[in-house]
């Protein structure tokens, strides 16, 4: 019975080696680059030294994590992480409301040609719009101060403000995603049933009533999956833009824990502390997952898992 | 009668709305073309809100100069096109495999795949990781780290299982082919539109790429575009030369200032010039992005 099995697995291995083949050149990059890194986690509880190597470094325990939860801003990164992640996350709404409102137009060309202008910002990079953000709310040449000082209203530093970075931040984004994300969504609603819609007209329904009782629960099923992309996206985006839209006075609003993680470890030199940065920065991105997970519950009835 | 005019009320403040976030969309992009046009001393001093003033292709004359920018163009056309190669390469033959159901250990080897998508070691491991294999600051970093996807490799997974049908396969295996050939001749010349749609997040996911280069290169002729013009918007490196601040006649503070309203301008066209590529690409790759964004959003 035993050797039978055995002869069927061989058997079938025999069969799959090609497409064993297949997967090896993308395992192995996984293997280098993902798991890799993961192998060298193990730093954050060790003394790392470069002569040393991962393996051989000096088991320190929690040393790097005690010494993380006594940095007295640490409470103040976290809260900014939250910040910049809870706020973005909410905004998910403006792209719902932007393919609703697309989908009430009547006239066709007019429809495609404000879709074809929508996904435009979403092929900029970072880098571009965080240039074009300094760029425009540049105290004295950029163009906001201009139209400001134009109307009678005062030129203001916004990058240099903390009050204005979570917004820009946030906002920006928006202005990239907005267009590119209502693809998902336009699509749903172009499968909403005419006849029902021609229903709820007869019963005397109004146009916002429709879209409130027919249209949106038609699309609740994206809405979850669109939460679920944009989960998985949660933790990384914020990262790259935070830390090119630093300055030293914003500081106390754009610090994140990864810039911190970036700044300890690339510019400082500090590998193992670091890694455990890095480390706690999962654990609040979890955290972070669970909190959304929740309100994505509360919302639309069904959660992320 | 009530109800017509309230379906006009609602149309008009629709229109009116989206006419406003349409505005609000292409005018960043509309003044970056404007002011990388006009006099550098009519960008400097607020004269150019609505359109060019005093027409000048100044500030692109003095790029042209600049070395930066065009060996910056050269590497990240260079990493684009093979970091596509590589990573389609990849993409397609595993997601290939792991679209057939017979496959032993299939779950566990897409298991494999899928926990990198949410737990990673960090940036500071990865840098040792990458340093320990040498290729810390080499001409092919950017080319070894070719950006693979895992995303993407579902995506296209999902491809394989719901659109072609297996019958073919079936068809293809009794008539004595191996999965090499059914993946050339059947899975390859079926599979276009999802090859172009990964072709392309690839494509402009490379193209932008910036921290990657920051990171692991610290030779300025290896810099991808994104690098440079990071270095020269955000940190403020000078375009030009140093300037003296000794002795200075009339004229010469003149033309410092100029200089310094050309810096400024010169901005806005090293933006146009870094996003070029991607809004010549834009017209006739929409329809695929879309198509893209369709089929990652039914992942199985």
């Amino acid at each position: 019975m035993n050797g039978k099995k055995q002869g069927a697995l061989i058997k079938s291995l025999k069969k799959c080696w090609p497409l064993y083949l297949m997967i090896l050149p993308a395992a192995l990059y996984v293997l280098i680059y993902s798991y890799g890194p993961m192998y060298g986690l193990q730093i954050a509880f060790k003394d790392y030294s470069a002569r040393k190597g991962i393996w051989g470094s000096d088991w320190v325990g929690l040393k790097h994590f005690i010494r993380l939860l006594k940095h007295p801003n640490l409470l103040g990164m976290i809260k900014n992480t939250l910040a910049i992640t809870l706020y973005s996350f909410c905004t998910f709404p403006v792209t719902i409301i932007f393919a609703l409102m697309l989908n009430e137009l009547r006239q066709k060309k007019f429809k495609k040609t404000v879709q074809m202008i929508s996904y435009i910002p979403h092929f900029l990079s970072t880098v571009v719009v965080c240039s074009m953000i300094t760029l425009f709310f540049h105290p004295r040449f950029g163009v906001i101060n201009t139209v400001i000082t134009t109307l009678g209203g005062t030129a203001q530093d916004f990058l240099a403000n903390p009050d204005y970075f979570v917004e820009l931040f946030v906002w920006s984004s928006v202005w990239q995603g907005v267009g590119f994300g209502s693809v998902i969504y336009t699509a749903a609603l172009s499968s909403v049933s005419t006849e029902l819609i021609e229903a709820a007209t007869i019963d005397g329904a109004n146009r916002l009533q429709i879209i409130w009782h027919v249209n949106i629960p038609h699309i609740m099923p994206t809405v979850v999956i669109g939460l679920i992309l944009r989960c998985g996206n949660l933790l990384s985006v914020g990262f790259e833009k935070t830390f090119l839209l630093q300055n030293d006075l914003n500081l106390s609003v754009s610090q994140v824990i990864s810039t911190y993680e970036y700044e300890v470890g690339v510019v400082g030199g500090q590998f193992s502390y670091s890694t455990a940065i890095g480390l706690l920065n999962s654990i609040v991105s979890v955290i972070m997952i669970t909190i959304v997970n929740s309100i994505a519950k509360r919302v639309s009835g069904s959660g992320i898992w | 009668m009530k109800k017509i005019n309230s379906n006009k009320v609602f149309d008009a403040v629709n229109i009116a709305i989206l006419v406003l976030i349409t505005f609000t969309m292409l005018y960043p992009l509309y003044f970056v073309i404007i002011a990388s046009f006009s006099d550098p001393q009519a960008v400097a001093t607020g004269q150019v809100v609505l359109w060019v003033k005093k027409f000048s292709t100044e500030s692109y004359t003095e790029i042209l100069k600049d070395n930066r920018i065009w060996t910056g163009y050269r590497n990240s056309i260079i990493y684009t096109c093979c970091n596509v190669v590589m990573s389609m390469t990849m993409t397609l033959l595993a997601a290939y495999a792991l679209s057939k159901k017979y496959l032993r250990f299939r779950t566990a080897i897409t298991f494999f795949f899928f926990l990198t998508m949410y737990i990673g070691g960090g940036m500071l491991p990865a840098y040792i990781q990458i340093k320990n294999m040498g290729l810390l600051n080499k001409p092919y970093t950017l080319i070894a780290l070719c950006g693979f996807s895992v995303y993407n490799m579902i995506i296209a997974r999902t491809f394989f299982t719901n659109t072609i049908d297996a019958s073919l396969f079936e068809a293809a295996e009794i008539d004595g082919a191996s999965e090499i050939q059914k993946f050339l001749r059947i899975a390859f010349p079926l599979s276009k539109p999802i090859i172009a749609v990964l072709s392309l997040y690839y494509a402009v996911s490379s193209w932008n790429s910036y921290f990657t280069g920051m990171l692991y290169l610290s030779n300025s002729s290896y810099f991808p575009l994104q690098v440079v013009i990071k270095n020269i918007l955000i940190d403020g490196q000078t375009m030009l030369g140093g300037l003296d601040f000794g002795e200075m006649t009339e004229e010469q503070v003149k033309f410092y200032l100029h200089r310094l309203q050309l810096v400024e301008s010169m901005k806005y066209s090293v933006i146009f010039i870094a996003s070029l590529p991607m809004l010549i690409a834009y017209p006739f790759v929409q329809k695929h992005f879309v198509k893209g964004v369709m089929i990652g959003s039914v992942k199985g």
